[in-house]
Order: C-alpha cells, then structure tokens, then sequence
C-alpha cells in the first residue's frame, strides 16, 4: 500500500485518537455507557486498522503476538487481583469498598474498583482481539 | 480467609488459569494445574462438612446480598456436586500429566492446563452460584474450555467433533439464557431463591402462567442438550471419542454430572416441584425419554468397535438412569439420580481412563486392536473389568447401590416396569463390557511380549478410582446419607 498516500497518512493521523478515544470510553464505563469491554474493542481497532494499512508484518513488529497472548491472560489476573486485594482487606470478593482504608470514604473505593475490573477486561479484551485478528489474517500459525 | 471459602473455590482455579497461560511451559503449567485441583478438593470437602453440620451456607459476592447482588449459595446438593467435579479433577489432573505428553504437542500443554482450571471452575461456579444469570456465565465458562479441549484431540475429526459440539452447545446455551431472560421479564429477578418465591406468585395470578410455561420448556430443552439426554446427545459420541484421553476420562465424569444437578436446581429449587410435575408434567416427558435413553442406547453401545465410542454410549444410557430418577419426583427416586451422579462418575472415569491407558500404549482403542491385552496389561486390563463390574451393577460395586436405589424407588410407585427397565438396561451393560472382556481375555496377539503395563502414572489414578468405585459400594452409608439428606433439601421434605 506504499502509493496510498491518503490511506496511510490518515491512518497515522487517526490512530492516536482511537486509542485516546478507547480510553475515554474506558473511563466512562463507571458512570455512564462505555467501559472495559467496548474499549477494549476499539483500542485493538486501531491496531487492526494498522495492520490493514501497512501490513501484517509491520503490525507483528509494534505489536507482536506474544504480546497479545500475554495481554489475554494479563487481564483476567488484573481483574481477579481486584478481587483478591478486597479478600484479603477483609471484605468478600470484589467488595471494593474495602479496597481502601477503613477512614477512607467506601465509595472511593467501588469507584476505583470498578475502574481497576474494567482494566482487567479491556486487558483481555485487546488482547484477544488482536490475537483473534492475527489467527485469521496470518495463514500460518503464529508461534506465541 | 474460611469465610472466603465458597469464592475461593471458584476463584483459585479461575485465578491459576491465567497464570499457567502465562508460565507456557509444560512443566510449571501441570504444577499450577495439580495445585488449582487440589485445592478446589479439599474446599470443596471442607464446604461438604461444614454444610452437614451447619446448613446453607450464603455468600453475597462484593458484599452485595441477594436479589440484588449475585451470591453464592451452599447447599447439600451442590456441596456433593462440588465434591464429585473436584475430586475427578483432583484424579484427572495427575492422570494428565503423562497422558496429555503424549496425545498433545509440546506448545499447547499450558492452554490446556489453563482451559482444564477454566473448566473446573466453570463446574464448580455452576454449582455453587445461586443466581441464574450466573449460572449461564459459568456454562460459558466450563463450555468454551471444553471444546478447545476436545479439538485438541490428536485425530483430526476431534475438530469435527468440537465443533458439532460447538455448535449444540451453543443451541442449548442460546436456549437456556432465553429461558432465564423469560423468567427475568415476568419476575424482574435473577436470584434463585427470589424466582422461588416470585413465580409460584405469577403462576397464581393466572397472567404469566403461559410464558412461565414456556421458559421452563426453554430451560429444559436448553439444559438436557448440554447433559446429552436422549434424544439430544449427538454431540456426544464425537466429542469424547476423539477428545484426548485425559479430557474424555475428565469430562465424562464431571460436565454432564453437573447439568444433571442444574437440571434438578431449575426443576425443584426455582420452578419448585409443584409447578414442574403438576403443572408441566414433567413425568410423562422426561421418564419415557429416560427409559428410551437406557434401552436404545446401550443398544447401540453393543454394536460400537470403538471403545471409547462404546463407553461414551454407555454414558448416554447412564444418564438415562440419573434423569430416570428424576423424574420419579419422589425422595428416594431423586436420591437415586444423585447418588448415581457420584457412583457413575467414579465409574466411567474409571473406564475411559483405562482406556487411556490402552491408548497410550497401543495408540489404538479398537476393539479389535485389544486381543491379547488381559496378558499384556494386566493392571489396566484389571481396572477396566472392576469398573466394569459397576457398570453392570454386580454387588460390592458403587453401581449396584445406584440400582438398588433406583429399583427401589421405582417399586415404591409400584412401576415394575421402570425397575424392569433397569435390569434390562443391566444386562445390556453386561453385553459390551464382556465384548471387551472376551477380546482382552480370550484371544491371542503375536506381539504380547513386547506391549508394556502402562506407567503408574496413568495405572495409579485410575486404580485410584476402580478403588474408591468399590469402597463406596461396600461402605455406601456416607454417599447414600448424603444424597438422600439432598434430595430432601431439593424437595423441600426437611428430615
């Protein structure tokens, strides 16, 4: 695609805001719609979008699989890591209120709660995307 | 952390999947398994306990109690059913080590490690979880693992298989989250205990009844697709023929045990048997499709010359005996469904491990391919005919107490044709296990010599299982307690 200059300058152009924009979404998911599992869709958009442009081989290089397969399984950790903290602060699993201290205001911590589990599954999200979008693109099997 | 208990068990597992993705190497990736399964065992055990001597035990994840939060509630029920998955995986997962070197290449042992932690996890949740939404969450969970465990087969057709399955599972799913979405729209409820309370309400008020009808079709066909009733099993044959032998053994013992379980839990705990075996009459459905699944399909088990075909037959026709319970909708009858859940866990397991054992040896579980085997490998040869002793229902063996109860509860309704049935349906069982019997035993191969046992690796846990199939028959006091102290809780009959 090197002659396709509108293609190709759009795409460098329009990259940084779909990811900026993924997290936006991201970060609204604790109060309005939005959150991990949609961001994470739209930030693997813009690597898929990449990857159409300027090749599979060049998305492998600023992307490469391993990273997508260990992105996969990150998330799903992050989320339960949650989980676990609030566990071990004494309250039950993914009870974010005790993920602060006890002085501190409860809601603080279902708000930051919610943030850190919509991490984890924009994580895993991504990651899988790109992974998906890789096992189909690639003919060959992608060594992880 | 013991009041953490009841997400511990659900979460370890669910944690150390990740993590043996993570590890990617075979090695570390078994050891992450062995431990997830082991401690999922002795939770489970220790939740087993705690019930019987405490009652119900509730846990409101994030603090939120139900209805409005999701909550994970204990009874004696799912306690056995937790119990039965994680102590075959327990087996299983030691079981894997050396069968799963040798049917599945080097690169993909850590995702099937992780997808094994998934699965139980997704067994365990289904069980324990008292919201129905969850339920479904967790059936994705403990589905999609299970078929890429399946396609990991080394036959090609194993990606056949998991994908017909695929494709079915995903039917039946699709059927479930309908059923639960009806419920949802009539009640404005999730919780199990809530919808209990709520739809014998609705049913009352005369407005609703047709689609709570209808969502309980729903749910039923959805859940006896995934426990492969008759005449819904297609997927099942492939699947565990062609599954690694490790997964076959794994899941034919624990997957269809739970959907059986799930099956009781929609039919008594949130329709409540009232509704379900008065008003659907759940009885004339389910016993004639059960009696069916016994008679025609060890009928076709007969003529299999595959073994792990003919075993996975056989797993229809057994579950025709869980559902056959059922459907009595007496104490004793559900008793004798859940009892069977247990006894034809450790036997099948039992059988399809052997199997593997053949397998690992030989490469082949043809029957015609067995001649010989009783000389060339006596221990695996042995733990096959003690298991299939309880297949049969010989005395002595866990599968004669299933049947005794069975029989019982079914001449307590006076139906001498059930108790007949399962007779029948035994001495179909004798017909093709002694097939296999006749093969190993009585005929002669040129290469005896140089066949070996197999490793203790694989002979230990399936001894392990032949062992536990004849404890439990001979001292049945504990697992027949048990059961019966849950059919009671299901029906609601407080002893």
């Amino acid at each position: 695609m090197d002659d396709r200059v509108i293609l190709r300058i759009g795409t460098k152009i329009l990259s940084p805001f779909i990811l900026i924009f993924a997290l936006y979404v991201q970060f609204h998911g604790d109060y309005g719609p939005g959150g991990g599992f949609q961001a994470g869709v739209i930030f693997a958009a813009a690597f898929v979008l990449y990857a159409l442009v300027f090749g599979l081989g060049n998305a492998i290089k600023v992307m490469p699989p391993k990273v997508a397969y260990i992105c996969g399984a990150m998330g799903v950790v992050i989320y339960l890591g949650v989980g676990y903290l609030s566990m071990f602060r004494g309250g039950e699993f993914l009870n974010y209120s005790y993920l602060f201290d006890p002085e501190h205001d409860p809601t603080h911590g279902q708000h930051y709660g919610i943030i850190g589990i919509e991490l984890g599954v924009l994580v895993t999200v991504f990651g899988v995307m790109v992974a998906l979008f890789y096992a189909f693109a690639g003919r060959r099997r992608i060594d992880t | 952390m013991s009041q953490n208990l009841p997400a511990l068990l659900v979460v370890v597992p669910m944690l150390l999947a990740p993590i043996a993705a993570l590890l990617n190497r075979s090695g570390p990736a078994w050891v992450v398994a062995a431990g997830g399964s082991w401690f999922a065992f002795g939770a489970a055990v220790q939740l087993l306990r705690r019930v019987m001597t405490e009652g119900v035990i509730v846990y409101s994840l994030g603090g939120w109690a139900a209805p409005i939060g999701i909550e994970y509630r204990i009874d004696m029920v799912s306690a056995f059913v937790t119990v039965i998955v994680t102590s075959i995986a327990a087996v299983g997962v030691i079981y894997a080590r050396v069968s799963v070197a040798d049917e599945i290449s080097e690169d993909r042992h850590a995702l099937f490690y992780a997808a094994f932690l998934l699965n139980v996890c997704g067994l365990l949740g289904i069980a324990i979880t008292g919201d129905v939404f969850n339920v479904f969450v967790f059936l994705e969970i403990s589905s999609l693992s299970a078929y890429s465990m399946i396609a990991l087969g080394h036959d090609r057709r194993a990606l056949t298989a998991a994908f017909q399955y695929l494709i079915m599972g995903s039917v039946g799913a699709t059927f479930i989250v309908i059923g639960i979405g009806l419920l949802f729209v009539m009640t404005g409820t999730l919780g199990m205990m809530d919808l209990a309370q709520r739809i014998p309400e609705v049913w009352a008020s005369g407005e609703g009844d047709r689609t709570i009808a209808v969502a309980f079709t729903f749910l039923t066909v959805g859940v006896t697709l995934k426990l492969a009733l008759f005449p819904l099993h297609l997927w099942l044959p492939n699947a565990y023929t062609y599954a690694p032998s490790a997964v076959t053994g794994y899941m034919a013992a624990t997957s269809t045990k739970v959907m059986v379980y799930l099956l009781m839990r929609f039919f008594f705990t949130v329709f409540g048997e009232q509704f379900s075996f008065d008003r659907m009459q759940l009885d004339m459905v389910l016993m004639p499709l059960a009696l069916v699944a016994i008679l025609a399909m060890s009928l076709v088990a007969i003529y299999q010359t595959n073994v792990k075909r003919l075993l996975a037959f056989s797993s229809v026709a057994q579950i025709g005996y869980m559902v056959l319970g059922i459907s009595l909708g007496s104490v004793l009858g559900v008793a004798a469904g859940i009892i069977h859940l247990f006894n034809h866990a450790l036997m099948k397991g039992a059988l399809f491990m052997a199997m593997g054992c053949v397998m690992y040896r030989i490469g082949s579980v043809r029957i015609e391919d067995m001649k010989g085997l009783g000389k060339a490998m006596p221990w695996t040869m042995a733990a096959f005919v003690g298991a299939g002793l309880s297949m049969i229902g010989v005395p002595l063996t866990v599968g004669f107490i299933s049947k005794w109860y069975l029989v019982q509860a079914a001449l307590a309704q006076g139906s001498w044709f059930v108790a007949a049935i399962v007779m029948v349906g035994s001495l179909m069982a004798l017909i093709y296990i002694w097939k296999v019997i006749e093969v190993a035993y009585f005929e002669r191969r040129e290469d005896e010599d140089e066949i070996q046992e197999a490793p203790l690796s694989l002979l230990v846990p399936t001894w392990a299982l032949v062992a536990a199939s004849f404890w439990f028959g001979i001292d049945a006091g504990t697992t027949s307690q048990v059961a019966i102290s849950a059919a009671e809780t299901l029906l609601g009959v407080m002893p």
